[in-house]
Parts: C-alpha cells; structure tokens; sequence
C-alpha cells in the first residue's frame, strides 16, 4: 500500500489486534479500570493484581476497539507481567515519548512496543495506542477497587 | 417548491465549481465522501462572500451611512431568500443562528422555558443527533419535564411510528425530530409526524440539517411549528444555520440572548423587546456568512433540489448495490427510503482502522458514531463508516471507493 501505512499497520501489531494475548478477566485481587475512548466507541477493561511492592503480578484485559488499541493492550500486558512498579512506570514513559515524539533511537527496553511508533505520523490515532497505557497508569495510581479513564476527559 | 430547470443538468461541470474538489492527497485525487459533516462550497459562494468584503461591509440596523445599508439590505435580503427556499409564510419567520445546534438551543431555552413544566413530556427518537437530544436533557433537568423516544427498529432503522399513538399522550409538549439520520440514513415522514403532534397540541420540531440542501423543503407542507438547519452542510460558510418558527408561536416567546439589536428601548432597568425575529439575535450577526448562504441557496435552485435528491439517491443506490457485493459488510439502516449516505460495518477492520486505510488513498470517509451514541448502542455497534454524497460526486468515485474497501479487508482481514 504505502509506506506510512504498512508502518502504522506492522504484522506483529495486525497479529495481536486479531489474537489479542491475555484476553480475559482477573477473579481476585485486581484492580479494575475502564477505559474508553468514547469519539470512537473503544473500550478496554483492564486488570491488575499488583504485589506488595506494588510490581506488577498478573494484567489481563478485555473490551472492544481499533487494530491500534488492541494490539496496544495486548504488547502492553505482555510487557509489563513481571515487572517492578519502576520499570512499568519507566516503559509507560517511554511508550509515552514513542508514539508521541519524534525520537531517533527509541528505548530498547521497549522491545515488541517499538512497533507502535507507526503511530507518530497518525496524530489521530495516538490516542488509541495510549488508551491501554493511560488505564495501567490509573490502575497504578489507585490503591484498590476500580477506576475510570476515558481519552475525552 | 421551486420548478425544475428546464435544462439537463452537467454534473461534472458542477464539480468543476468546487475549487477544493481539484486536489489530490497523497498522490490520489481527492475523493470527498464526509458531506454529511459538511459540505464544500462553489466559487460563486466564495466569490459573494469576497464580494461582499471587499465592498459592502459594515454593520447592519445601525448606521445611516451607505455601507450599512447595503450590509443591511444583503442580511434582510438572505432571511426573504432562506424564506422562499424553505417556503415560508414570510421573513420574520427566519431566525439567524451559527447552526443548526444553536437554533434548536434557542427553542430549548426560549419556547422551552416559557412553555414547558414538571411533569410534561418531551418526545424524541432514538435516532436523533446529539444536538436534537442533549439540549432537551439540559431543559428537562431545569424542568422537570421528561423525555421520551420513539424506538428505532433495529432491522432496517426505521422509526417504530406504529406505537406513535401510544407515545403522543397529553402530556407531550413537543416533538422533536430528525427529518434525516445523518447516522444510517432513514427518512422520516415529516408531515405524518407534525400531523400527529398537532393532533394533541403539540409544538413540533423538524432537524433538517440533513436535508435542507439535499430536497425540496416546504415548511408549511411539512406542518411543522419549527425547522432547523445548518448552511455548512449545504454549500455556505460554518456559523450560519437558521431557525424556521411559526410566527405566532415565535412571537409568544421570550429573547434567550440580550444584547444589542434586538432591544427596543434599554433604561439601567429595564428593557423592551424587538418582534421576531431580531428579538433571537442578539448582537452583531454573521453578516457576511448570511450573504454566503443566500448564494449557495442561488447555487442549488439553479440546479434543483430535486434533481440534486435524485443524483444523490442514484449514486446511494450505487453504493449500496456495490456493498451488497462485498462479503462481511453489513450496511445500515433502511434499504429504500434514505438519505445521501452509506453507514455501513466491516466484519475485518475497525471502522477507525477503515478511515485511516482510507484516507492514505485520498478518500476522505468518517469513523465512528457519527454523534448517534445511543442510536449506536441500540443497534449494539461501537460505530460505524460512513461515506455521505453530495451532487458533485460522482459514480467512479464510488466505484473508486469500492476498490478501496477491497483492498482494506486484503490488508485487515
Ligand atoms: C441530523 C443533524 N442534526 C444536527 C446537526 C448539528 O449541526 P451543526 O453542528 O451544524 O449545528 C447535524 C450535523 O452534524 C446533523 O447531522
């Protein structure tokens, strides 16, 4: 097609929008948070058990949306299970600096993630690679029970 | 309702007056199919409004000076052209406004202030854009009044006008409605539901931002008390709509924004009131949007809205046929009856993803909820895509599209 396109659209991110990994629900002990982002009528509950010093244990989510926010959650729990509450706090920042700056050489920790930088050239579509991290943020912030982000707000 | 020109119409040397139509975007030519967000205007609509710039301006009802006359005769002059084009009884019926949000937000706080109480019944549809719904939720919560729908089906998007007399009780002060969904396309039969409003006495009111420049309107065929539309979707500048209201119900209604021109005397106290319509407009108007307005209202009689409805019918059909063909796309909304647009889901690609793909080959479609979200939850979808005609487009570009949508299930699917 052409070049920004096949970008935006790589193979691995087209491989998880439609085999999203750890699709589905925490029974216990998570924190909740739904994100929506309601000018496109996406939709993302996540999960997050977190350990006692606030690491990340288990992350799952579910919900509804676009290629880009799909495969977005998807790399994101992939990415951040096993994580300390630093390094998750590190990766959402540079996730952040990715899809949103122009930088030469994105951060290697970043791995899989890095195919979300397509994203730069498409301003519109920030916000869905951003919808997942922005939940994980508010999951992080708050202690317990459940939460709300919505890209609109 | 105006008589067709007598002369067949070319098309394509109508696209030729749409300077912004002769561009490519990315190496592709421009293929505009978001008519139904708004519409693009011909060089004779942007040379009126040069025109007036460059020689006319100034302010209106004010100085005694030639340029404010002039101003003034063009802005008077547009409300007796918007008059004639929608067939009403005369002028002072005609109330400027920046659109058609705003002149239904002035029947919400003027008429809907006065005339509504606790207890009384505001009836909607479940296809309404949002601006047709959120400022009668405002005006319920200021009331007390409630709100009430009649349901769309979902099978083909039609209105469930079978429990209409069930839904029109006493209690209905107003009926509020779409005249077009800009969401799936249905048409509704306007007369049938200003008859039946009228029926238990009460106000109706048509959203005809969808089909004022698309077919022949005539507010006292419709029956309606009040109509309102915008100029952006039918080849005039943004910041101009107009409120149509019934002379003797606008006359009962209080002003909704204070300010200059529309005062008859002003003490530190107290002040007194022009007659409609200059009672709803406060301030200096958009003069020149006005004057804009009235040529693409000159631009479209020329060419007819009737045969502008049938162009735009024909080149849907098109669409619909076309989709019909592409496995794993579903279109929305009626079959027949319908307005200038396809609202349709793709079972492999997001309708965000949809818009994006397109885009990058030059065609400009819209994703997403079209500001229907509950008409969207009703029918369980997040959104849809939408392609929306106007008469400068053409039957290659739908094909052009077609190619396009194949090429974007390959690529998502
Ligand atoms: C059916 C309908 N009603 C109301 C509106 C609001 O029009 P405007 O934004 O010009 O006020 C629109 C336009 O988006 C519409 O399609």
């Amino acid at each position: 097609m052409n070049a920004e396109l096949d970008e935006l659209y790589q193979q691995v991110l087209l491989d998880h929008a439609k085999r999203p990994r750890n699709f589905g629900e925490i029974a216990e002990g998570a924190v909740h948070v739904h994100g929506d982002n309601p000018s496109c009528g996406d939709e993302i509950h996540l999960h997050v058990r977190f350990g006692e010093d606030r690491g990340v244990e288990e992350i799952k989510f579910t919900g509804h949306g676009c290629a880009i926010s799909l495969a977005s959650a998807s790399l994101m729990t992939m990415k951040l299970r096993g994580r300390t509450a630093a390094e998750a706090t590190a990766l959402a920042t540079a996730l952040r600096e990715l899809v949103t700056t122009e930088v030469a050489e994105p951060t290697a920790a970043l791995g899989d993630l890095r195919v979300l930088g397509g994203v730069r050239k498409f301003p519109q579509r920030v916000k869905c690679a951003m919808l997942p991290w922005r939940a994980f943020e508010q999951a992080q912030a708050g202690n317990a029970g459940s939460g709300r982000v919505s890209t609109e707000a | 309702m105006h008589a067709p020109a007598p002369r067949s119409i070319d098309w394509a040397a109508l696209r030729a007056d749409f300077p912004i139509l002769q561009q490519e975007i990315r190496g592709r030519p421009l293929i505009y199919f978001d008519n139904a967000a708004s519409t693009q205007r011909p060089r004779a609509v942007l040379d009126a409004l040069r025109h007036f710039d460059e020689h006319d301006h100034a302010n209106v009802h004010r100085g005694l000076h030639e340029l404010s006359s002039r101003a003034t005769d063009a802005y008077e002059g547009a409300r007796q052209k918007v008059a004639r084009f929608i067939g009403a009884a005369n002028a002072e019926e005609i109330v400027f406004t920046r659109g058609t949000t705003e002149a239904i937000n002035l029947v919400a706080n003027s008429w809907g202030a006065k005339f509504l109480k606790a207890g009384d019944v505001i009836l909607l549809t479940e296809l309404e854009h949002h601006s047709n719904l959120v400022p009668w939720q405002l005006l319920a919560e200021r009331t007390g009044a409630r709100l009430r729908f009649v349901p769309v089906r979902v099978e083909d998007g039609t209105l469930e006008l079978e429990q209409l007399g069930a839904l029109l009780t006493p209690e209905v002060k107003l009926f509020a409605f779409t005249h077009i969904s800009n969401g799936i396309g249905t048409i509704n039969p306007v007369a049938e539901l200003c008859r039946a409003a009228r029926a238990v006495g009460a106000v109706s009111l048509v959203d005809a931002a969808q089909s004022a420049g698309h077919l022949p309107l005539d507010v006292q065929q419709i029956g309606c008390d009040f109509l309102a539309f915008s100029g952006h979707k039918m080849c005039a500048p943004t910041g101009t709509g107009v409120l149509y209201g019934r002379a003797e119900i606008l006359e009962q209604m209080p002003p909704w924004h204070g300010g200059g021109e529309m005062i008859v005397s002003v003490t530190l106290e107290k002040s007194t009131f022009k007659t409609p319509p200059h009672r709803f407009e406060a301030g200096t108007p958009n003069i020149s949007g006005a004057v804009g307005l009235a040529a693409a209202i000159d631009y479209l009689e020329q060419i007819g809205r009737d045969r502008i409805f049938a162009h735009d019918r024909a080149l849907t059909e098109h669409a619909q046929v076309q989709l019909a063909g592409i496995p794993g796309v579903q279109v929305l909304g009626p079959r027949e009856e319908r307005g200038a647009l396809v609202s349709f889901v793709m079972e492999s690609a997001h309708p965000h993803d949809l818009t994006t793909f397109a885009d990058q080959q030059g065609l400009a479609l819209r994703g997403g909820h079209h500001c229907n979200q509950p008409l969207m939850r009703k029918l369980k979808l997040p959104g849809t895509t939408r392609a929306s005609f106007y008469f400068y487009n053409t039957h290659a570009e739908v094909d052009a599209m077609m190619e396009i949508l194949r090429a974007a299930q390959r690529y998502f699917g």
